[in-house]
């Protein structure tokens, strides 16, 4: 049983004094969710467990962690929320007895934590790398009966100048165990297989950061025996497969020899850096986002215009306020030849996630949020909406297909490997 | 693994597949018992978290089942149920487990005899693969070690 009088202690719940500044800049609460953390805050140092076990709200925070950065007191709300989600569920988990977990809130009826515990259990061998031989990322599958929304349909969506210039198409040399540097992938591929409707295209960014590093004269390993790093389970709660994942993660790395990791998942980051260190046996390699891997080798990369491009940048939430690294992917556009960088209004570390939440609840609010962000993205003028993280693109993406809005938020969005490579390939 | 006999998954549809499994019983048919029904309303009820979690608690196999195109009670359903089926096989591929633990199949009220023969072929089928990798101690990891 989670331990509130510590676990007020430790995220500093006891300092709230009741302001409701964290309420009053919660992205969700400001789009009319009845959702309230200062409620939270206030309910660990006052009720007993059961109350806040059974409080089906905790499933609405994104963990953005926009309320930490203006809370007067220093009060860890993210933290707290992840705590309070254990306990959730712990009890969902005594309720719903040896049959399993129960994920309530899940906006995709817990597929996706299925997959993660799946990865989990040692007994299968993935095949998750098909995408390395193949030229280009796989095309979504659609069911036979599948139709397109009407918006779809007179939107396409914008051509991939990636894969129209065939880039990605050319050899990616890759290591499956044993090398220097591990570019760790993330469930990318799983994305894409599992959201044939969004037509999704998160593996191009996986594949230009292959793509950038073979450039660089680095054959990375990519493992077939990577797992999900276990980030969403951890936030859902679900501890005890969050465990296993970071084990086997763990194990993984430290044997292929690796002396840098570099990821160009935002999540991943968080949960190697964070997450994962009371796992670390031996010295943990040093472990960095993409970004900051090529802002260290800009200088050895022939970059050339690949057209004039007026951007603008998403902070994904686990790279900006979770880990400080709001410099790296803006000093990369701006090495950028041809790339115009034009800033939101709220950037940086007052930037709005993209509202997915990990998979613990999507709701009409977190639409909101989604539309609002889009929109302020569009009103910078800006063609491209270049994220670090490829579950922003996801959550965009999905806003996007509103087959009532469709026209007014759609954006081009990219990895931003993929402007990278883009102008690697024009050099 | 001579004694070994697969567990089996079977979801069918309140108004058809179900309906099949009736008519198949009613008239006595004979076919393998190595499966669990689970009944919906419709085949597009059917999402990839109900078949992934099947395989994550150890199903050795399982079987989408839905009424034939056009016949669907709620005109369009099964066609929903494609795309599900879509995106979990995709998935079901990524994660390792062999395609051929996972099936869909139209069988309508009155064709109890297909019932039987679907659930006997995919019940062979499923043995000869023999435990899914996922299922842990209960079918003895030892067959696929
Ligand atoms: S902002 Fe901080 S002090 Fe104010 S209500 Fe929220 S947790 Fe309490
Ligand atoms: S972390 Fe973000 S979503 Fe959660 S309460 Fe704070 S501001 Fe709201
Ligand atoms: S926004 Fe994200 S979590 Fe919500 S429905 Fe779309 S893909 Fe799922
Ligand atoms: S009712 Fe049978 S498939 Fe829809």
């Amino acid at each position: 049983m989670l331990d509130l009088t510590q676990t007020a202690k430790e995220t500093r719940a006891w300092a709230c004094y009741d302001c409701g500044k964290c309420t009053a800049t919660c992205p969700v609460a400001r789009a009319g969710a009845p959702y309230s953390p200062r409620r939270h805050v206030l309910a660990t140092n006052r009720h007993p467990p059961q109350e806040l076990a059974h409080d089906g709200s905790l499933a609405s925070c994104l963990t953005c962690r926009l309320c930490d950065a203006r809370c007067p007191a220093q009060v860890a709300y993210t933290d707290l929320v992840r705590r309070l989600r254990e306990l959730a569920h712990r009890a969902r988990s005594e309720q719903a007895g040896p049959a399993g977990e129960l994920e309530p809130e899940c906006p995709h009826g817990g597929a996706l934590q299925s997959v993660m515990r799946m990865m989990g259990k040692r007994s299968t061998q993935q095949s998750r790398l098909a995408w390395l031989a193949r030229a280009e990322p796989p095309s979504p599958v659609r069911g036979s009966a599948g139709k397109r929304s009407d918006f779809a349909a007179v939107n396409p969506p914008p051509t991939p100048s990636l894969e129209a210039k065939g880039a990605g198409s050319g050899e990616l040399k890759t290591e499956p165990e044993r090398g220097q540097v591990f570019y760790w992938t993330g469930c990318t591929m799983y994305y894409d297989a599992f959201f044939p409707e969004l037509d999704l295209a998160t593996l191009r960014g996986t594949r230009a950061a292959v793509a950038l590093m073979n450039a660089l004269g680095i054959t990375p390993i990519v493992s077939p025996n990577e797992r999900c790093c276990g980030h969403d389970l951890l936030w859902n709660g679900d501890r005890e497969n969050f465990e296993r994942l970071a084990r086997q993660n763990v194990r993984l790395v430290a044997d292929s020899g690796a002396e840098l990791l570099v990821t160009s998942c935002a999540e991943c980051l968080r949960t190697w850096k964070l997450d994962y260190v009371p796992f670390f046996a031996g010295r943990p390699p040093r472990m960095v986002h993409l970004t900051e891997f090529l802002t260290e080798n800009l200088a050895a990369l022939t970059l050339k215009p690949d057209g004039q491009r007026r951007v603008t940048f998403q902070d994904p939430c686990r790279l900006g306020r979770h880990l400080g690294l709001y410099e790296p992917p803006r000093q990369v556009l701006a090495a950028l030849p041809g790339v115009e960088l034009v800033e939101m209004r709220r950037h940086g570390p007052a930037a709005i996630c993209c509202a997915g939440g990990t998979w613990s609840n999507c709701d009409r609010f977190a639409k909101q949020v989604q539309v609002e962000r889009l929109r302020e993205a569009r009103a910078t003028g800006a063609t491209v909406l270049v994220t670090a993280c490829p579950k922003c693109q996801i959550h965009f993406r999905c806003a996007m297909n509103d087959p009532k809005l469709g026209g007014d938020i759609e954006i081009e969005l990219r990895d931003i490997a993929e402007l990278v490579a883009d102008a690697v390939r024009a050099s | 693994m001579s004694t070994w006999d697969p567990n089996i998954v079977v979801f069918a549809c309140n108004w058809c597949s179900y309906a099949g499994a009736d008519t198949a019983g009613v008239a006595r048919l004979q076919h393998q018992p190595h499966f669990r029904m689970i009944r919906v309303m419709c085949s597009g009820r059917i999402q990839p978290g109900f078949v992934l979690r099947a395989f994550e608690k150890g199903a050795d196999g399982v079987l989408v089942s839905g009424c034939h195109f056009g016949d669907c009670h709620y005109v369009f359903g099964n066609e929903r149920a494609v795309e599900q089926f879509e995106k979990t096989r995709n998935v079901v591929r990524l994660l390792g487990l062999e395609e051929g633990r996972l099936r869909l199949e139209w069988i309508s009220a009155a064709e109890g005899k297909r019932f039987a023969e679907v659930i006997d072929e995919f019940t062979d089928q499923v043995r000869a693969l023999g435990p899914s990798p996922l299922a842990g101690e209960r079918a003895g990891a030892a067959a696929h070690a």
